[in-house]
């Protein structure tokens, strides 16, 4: 167990597996755990849908990085990346999925705490599928997960955040949720 | 015809003109509210309308019923907890596992900390500004606002200087055009009643739960290692004690829980109660708007069992049962497991039974969707201008007890306590209503409802104090057992079994059946809390806790819909949790048509 205050980046999915491309924030943040090796300064999370109940990990880091299925109105797969400021612009201007509302909350509300993250970044993407409960990623944005997972370094070197390749694989203990949520064994179990 | 009077008495009226709000959440959205107004402005006719699809039963089918919990973990955004925990006792009750002592202790104090950060954060984040106005703080005097909070309460943080200061920051913070969580609300509208100072004073408040509320999810953070969706083990709690050493939960991280605890009892009692008698005092006719089904029928399951695996009403911290008809002389006993008593009908939903005149028990439960609008539907099916809820209306289930629309959640549980004398309860409520001037009956209302929620948020963080400390006293008896596994293999398991797993949750009673075939999940149905409260129509004609609720409220104004958010807002609604996303296009600002 890692006490919050020695966690200086927050990497955290958005969006809820159980829902088709909403899964895609936290499948990244599972695929980068998976390549990659962080220290315990650096954390990463399954945020789901919480909203406001981010806020406690949102308000105590320095630096944030987010994955997420945003509505840009791109063609689906289509990947977009925002720094620092474009973030909150882009969440207060247009009408996105449903925890966007919660999450948008909770920047605001960390600033209003005086307490949002120096660093943010956002990578997003624009889902091709939502309501298909209980189903999985779609192939145009399951594809784009190796690139999210590069463009995820690129900001993390930027930040000079230390972390490096996997040389043995991942144990049970180091998953960032329950395995039976994990993409593999989750898709096993989808019934016809 | 445009006048009735429902199977449960309520006289509804359709003629006049017609009000749409949707969504109506500030978080969890669609949930959609349609009325009829008469001439004077009153509520004849109310509608409620659950606008997303549910198949959290057709995800699990066919899976480990081990793993259930973590599934229905990512049902809801806000109530990640209490559905493993529903989820792992149903699994429990189905192959007859008993928990350890300390496993029954974590699950108390994880669920009492959830309602006291739950409701803290309901009441502040999203339901006091259906009656604190932000933009008047901005006018109110700091020297006057400090006078005001030392008349009430203790609390250290009330100089004027530190008003001016918050005040300062919320102007600048409006003066930037970015209202953000402010942003959804009806500002200077003649319906909102407090003087500047007092709203002042509860903004300050917000900012203060805000951070605050942060502080009280660590404890679970200790026990369940990963908050937000906290781990859960079906036998147990997955975490181990090490008193004496560094691993595990040791005894640093212990007196950071009982050091969270006494500040969440400071801040509640000091904070968000007096906040709330303040506020109440300025609102008394919300004292008779509102009630609804809360007069006559109300159900909770019972929980917080002082013993593990005992679940008798006479074991809860708090106590279960239903009352019918109005009656407080008699609480009846509610069992889960008995095919008449809990059962979801569908006439006026948007699925498909066999026979829809008829209700099913979950364990025979059946989620077959059916979109289909009635022939007064104004609209289309993707724009539905207004619902004909004579036909089927709403994503959402009807469930019903013994046949009767119930409501379920805070009220009902401080209601039913009360009713079977429970004394620390019926202090509280006295105390309150004493304070107020106001007799028993004023907690039938819209105000009832949030004062109720406030009393149980005091009521929780009370009871993690002495959770922890005969968990500790446990612990310093040598016992630091926290799962049994003898269970644990599905080798050991009957070949079919059924189970039910209850909770009540902050919003109410909650449960989860479960149907066990050959290791495998055959079935699962959850009945949540807002499935109750929202409920549409039942083939009976009984309307639910909302539609009931709205009755008779004067609006202000038809194009603000301040009166229906307060109503629904009191009830804490949670639609993701209801029902689950057809149209994925959530709204930041509620929508309001009238006709």
């Amino acid at each position: 167990m890692v006490a919050e205050g020695e966690t200086e980046t927050l990497i955290l999915g958005i969006g809820n597996v159980l829902w088709a491309d909403e899964g895609f924030g936290v499948r990244c943040v599972e695929a980068l755990n998976a390549r990659f090796h962080f220290d315990e300064t650096v954390r990463l999370m399954d945020g789901g849908t919480q909203g406001l109940f981010l806020l406690p990990w949102v308000s105590s880091v320095s630096r944030l990085l987010l994955f997420d299925a945003i509505d840009f109105g791109l063609e689906p797969g289509q990947l977009r990346v925002m720094r620092d400021d474009e973030v909150p612009q882009y969440l207060g201007a247009k009408k996105v999925s449903m925890h966007q509302t919660g999450f948008q909350e909770v920047l605001m509300s960390a600033k209003l705490l005086n307490d949002r993250p120096k660093q943010l970044a956002l990578i997003g993407v624009q889902p091709e599928m939502l309501d298909d409960y209980g189903g999985s990623l779609r192939a145009s944005v399951r594809q784009r997960i190796p690139e999210a997972v590069d463009r995820a370094c690129e900001i993390l070197n930027d930040w000079g955040v230390n972390f490096r390749e996997r040389e043995e694989p991942l144990t049970k203990v180091e998953l960032i949720g329950p395995g039976a949520l994990e993409m593999g064994i989750y898709e096993s179990g989808k019934p016809g | 015809m445009t006048e009735s009077v429902t199977a449960n008495g309520f006289a509804l009226d359709t003629s006049g003109q017609r009000v749409v709000v949707d969504p109506i959440c500030r978080i969890e959205g669609h949930l959609r509210i349609e009325v009829n107004l008469d001439t004077e402005n009153v509520i004849r006719n109310a509608v409620s309308t659950g606008t997303m699809w549910r198949g959290l039963e057709i995800i699990l089918k066919g899976r480990d019923p081990r793993d259930a919990w973590a599934f229905t973990e990512r049902i809801c955004g806000v109530c990640t907890g209490v559905h493993a925990l529903t989820s792992v006792r149903a699994v429990e009750d189905a192959l007859g596992i008993e928990i350890p002592t300390n496993a029954n202790h974590i699950r108390n104090l994880m669920m009492l900390a959830q309602y006291t950060q739950d409701h803290l954060v309901h009441f502040y984040h999203l339901h006091a500004l259906d009656w604190v106005d932000v933009v008047s703080a901005l006018s109110a005097d700091p020297k006057a606002t400090s006078a005001l909070q030392q008349s009430i309460s203790t609390w250290h943080k009330s100089s004027p200087g530190y008003f001016r200061d918050v005040q300062a920051r919320i102007k600048r913070f409006v003066e930037s055009g970015q209202l953000g969580p402010f942003s959804n609300a009806y500002w200077g509208s003649p319906a909102y009643k407090l003087p500047p100072e007092a709203n002042l004073m509860a903004v300050t408040h917000y900012l203060e739960a805000l951070d605050f509320q942060r502080e009280i999810v660590k404890i679970h953070t200790v026990f369940g290692g990963r908050n937000p969706h906290p781990n859960w083990v079906v036998g147990g709690m997955p975490c181990s004690f090490s008193l004496n050493e560094t691993g595990g939960i040791n005894m640093e991280w212990l007196n950071l829980v009982s050091s969270i605890i006494d500040r969440s009892i400071e801040f509640i009692d000091k904070v968000y109660i007096p906040d709330l008698t303040a506020i109440a005092s300025f609102y008394p006719e919300w004292t008779t708007y509102g009630g609804g089904l809360s007069s006559t029928n109300l159900l909770s399951y019972g929980d917080f069992p002082r013993v593990a695996n005992d679940w008798s009403q006479e074991n809860m911290y708090m106590p279960g049962g239903a009352i019918i008809n109005g009656d407080l002389s008699t609480v009846h006993e509610v069992d889960t497991r008995d095919p008449e008593q809990v059962q979801e009908f569908v006439a006026h939903s948007w699925y498909k039974y066999p026979d829809e005149n008829k209700g099913l028990h979950p364990w025979d439960g059946v989620t077959d969707p059916n979109f289909e609008l009635g022939p007064n539907t104004k609209g289309t099916k993707t724009n539905i201008q207004e619902i004909d809820e004579g036909a089927k209306y709403s994503f959402v289930k009807a469930p019903r007890w013994r046949g009767h629309a119930m409501e379920v959640g805070p009220l009902a549980r401080y209601v039913i306590a009360y009713a079977r004398g429970n004394e620390e309860i019926k202090a509280q409520v006295d105390g309150l209503l004493g304070a107020l001037g106001l007799p028993l009956t004023a907690l039938f209302s819209t105000l009832g409802r949030t004062a109720a929620r406030g009393l149980e948020c005091s009521w929780a963080a009370h009871k993690m104090r002495v959770v922890f400390d005969d968990m500790m006293a446990n612990l310093k008896a040598g016992d630091t057992a926290t799962s049994n596994m003898d269970l644990w293999e599905p080798s050991s398991w009957p070949k079919d079994t059924k189970g039910v797993g209850r909770v009540e949750a902050p919003r109410g009673a909650l449960g989860h059946w479960v149907h066990i075939k050959d290791s495998k999940i055959e079935n699962y149905q959850a009945i949540v809390p807002t499935t109750w409260n929202a409920s549409p129509r039942d083939p009976a004609g009984n309307i639910g806790a909302y539609e009931a609720a709205l009755l008779g409220t004067p609006m202000v104004n038809a194009e603000q819909p301040l009166e229906i958010l307060r109503t629904i807002h009191s009830f804490d609604p949670c639609l993701a949790c209801a029902t689950h996303v057809i149209a994925p296009d959530g709204q930041e600002l509620a929508t309001v048509k009238v006709r």
